[in-house]
């Protein structure tokens, strides 16, 4: 049974990085960057439910919604006004710049909640799932993780392949240019990938804290570090890639938590992607592009 | 007043004059040629009219409104459309879904919709694949619907791309050397395709090509650059025989 209880966990862990991967993949497909400040996005999306669930009171849920629409907005702000002018610029100043952006967002929150761990009370109120007679318990935290996750893969999935505004991220994402002249809102498009990525990672914030319950200014950046590796892993710009890269990341995670060391365990995770990487360099489900001569 | 009216465009790149005192004017319906010699400017010409580039003198007015300057989602809503010398398709996308990519202005719904799935979504995709598909058809390329379109036989390719530039429902279609690439019987196929393009929906077209055949065989007027400047302007045959245009073109 102990062995079932780490794969679920791992599978938990892994649903939040699916979610968080999925934000970094989609903004790389489509505007061809990094973002690392992806990860902080998600820290802000905690510190908001922290605020105005356990500090003001609100409903667990209306503090999800809060929180999702307030990264929303930060997600296309931080676009707006550190990505966009450097449209055209070189991919290095842009990834710097995103760096520089993940830092910024750090010490807002250190500035404005200090550096102690909050205490974060779960969200998922649910009883937990037991099975086989209680030898095997699966919290409420974990099944919602995982089902949020999995709706989210394919709903991203769907709309990017059956809407047109995912068909203008896909037209963006191939050629910037063409799209332009066949009357795409580039910016707008782009802005749509941040606001739809951001407000995913404030919902993998706030399962993140769920699950684990203690939330710093420098929560975020250690999960983003790892789902961004998943998103490699899985195949950067694919979205099941992602998930899938996800799930794995975390199984591998905890396993090797479990059963070789919990101090090894992130270094086994980073070389399995730099075997994944040597074997198959476009990541699991990315696909090889040949060049035409 | 003339669908297309240019009056003195110009612009430089650092010292390069590329395009001076540039003037056209293109009526109504009809299949205007812009020939000239490699490097001449023409290319950059599509690029002022498209807003790809600022022009740094003159105007372009579009159906009597003025466009000089716009940029290029503005001037591809007011009703300019293109392809490109090197095709520019959405190689992974299905053929579909190349053409409704132009058709994106026409059918509007919001996003909110779209993540939701309200009945205004499915509505309007339903729309907008019956008349993808009503595009297709006309381009005889029902077939490869489901294709991606860097599958598609070139001559197709190129054939999507004019379907992709219709699909914005423009009001003036500007060809940049469709038969680049092309081997006689494929530039036959073409030329009747850009001849069906016009008296079908009663288009206007301005096209640029080095395939003279092509040229003499369906344009009715040609303008002529040669380093950026308006060599000859007239009626094709008096342009293909006029002296200075044939030394432009073979050398002194």
């Amino acid at each position: 049974m102990s062995f079932a209880a780490h794969l679920i966990s791992g599978i938990s862990l892994g649903s939040v990085y699916a979610l968080i991967a999925l934000g970094y993949t989609m903004v790389y497909g489509i505007a061809k960057m990094l973002n690392f400040a992806h990860g902080d996005v998600i820290m802000i999306g905690g510190y908001v439910v922290f605020v105005t669930v356990s500090g003001m009171g609100m409903n667990p849920l209306a503090g999800i919604v809060v929180s999702m629409a307030a990264c929303t907005v930060l997600g296309v702000v931080i676009e707006r006004v550190a990505y966009r002018p450097l449209r055209g610029a070189s991919p290095l100043a842009v990834l710097i710049t995103a760096i520089g952006v993940s830092y910024l967002l750090q010490n807002i929150a250190l500035l404005a909640f200090g550096s102690d761990p909050k205490a974060f009370s779960n969200v998922v109120t649910l009883p937990n799932l037991e099975l086989f007679d209680g030898q095997l318990v699966i919290k409420s935290v974990t099944v919602v993780t995982v089902a949020v996750s999995v709706v989210v893969m394919i709903g991203l999935t769907l709309f990017v392949k059956k809407t047109k505004i995912g068909r203008a991220m896909t037209a963006v994402s191939e050629d910037k240019g063409a799209a332009q002249l066949m009357g795409i809102n580039v910016n707008g498009t782009i802005a749509v990938t941040f606001a739809i990525g951001s407000s995913l990672a404030a919902l993998a914030g706030v399962l993140l804290c769920s699950a684990y319950p203690s939330l710093t200014p420098y929560t975020g950046s250690m999960p983003g570090i790892k789902a961004f590796v998943a998103a490699v892993f899985g195949g950067i710009g694919s979205i099941p890639g992602a998930f899938i890269g996800g799930i794995l990341l975390g199984v591998i995670e905890n396993l090797s938590k479990a059963y070789i060391s919990s101090q090894l365990a992130d270094a086994i995770v980073f070389s399995i992607l730099i075997i994944v990487l040597l074997v198959k360099p476009t990541g699991l489900l990315g696909k090889q592009v040949q060049e035409k001569v | 007043m003339a669908l297309l009216e240019i009056k003195n465009l110009g612009i430089s790149f650092g010292g390069l004059r590329a395009v001076n005192a540039f003037d056209i004017s293109v009526e109504k319906g009809q299949l205007y040629g812009l020939i000239g010699p490699n490097g001449a400017g023409k290319t950059t010409v599509f690029n002022l009219l498209t807003g790809v580039y600022t022009p740094d003198e003159g105007a372009i007015f579009l159906d009597g409104v003025n466009l000089t300057g716009k940029k290029t989602i503005d001037i591809c809503r007011a009703g300019i459309a293109r392809t490109f010398q090197n095709i520019r398709l959405f190689g992974d996308m299905p053929v579909l879904d190349n053409v409704k990519v132009g058709l994106h202005n026409h059918y509007p719904y919001s996003t909110f919709e779209g993540i939701f799935r309200l009945p205004r979504y499915y509505r309007t995709e339903k729309e907008m694949t019956a008349r993808a598909y009503e595009l297709l058809r006309v381009f005889g390329m029902e077939e490869y619907a489901d294709h991606a379109a860097r599958n598609l036989p070139y001559g197709q390719q190129r054939k999507l791309e004019i379907a992709r530039a219709m699909a914005t429902e423009p009001k003036l279609l500007l060809l940049d050397e469709p038969a680049a690439g092309m081997n006689p019987n494929e530039t036959k196929e073409l030329m009747d395709t850009i001849r069906f393009v016009r008296d079908h929906f009663d288009m206007t077209i301005l096209l640029i090509e080095h395939d003279m055949k092509l040229v003499s065989g369906i344009c009715e007027k040609l303008t002529v650059l040669n380093f950026g400047e308006v060599l000859a302007q007239g009626g094709t045959q008096e342009v293909l025989n006029d002296p200075e245009v044939i030394a432009a073109y073979l050398g002194e």
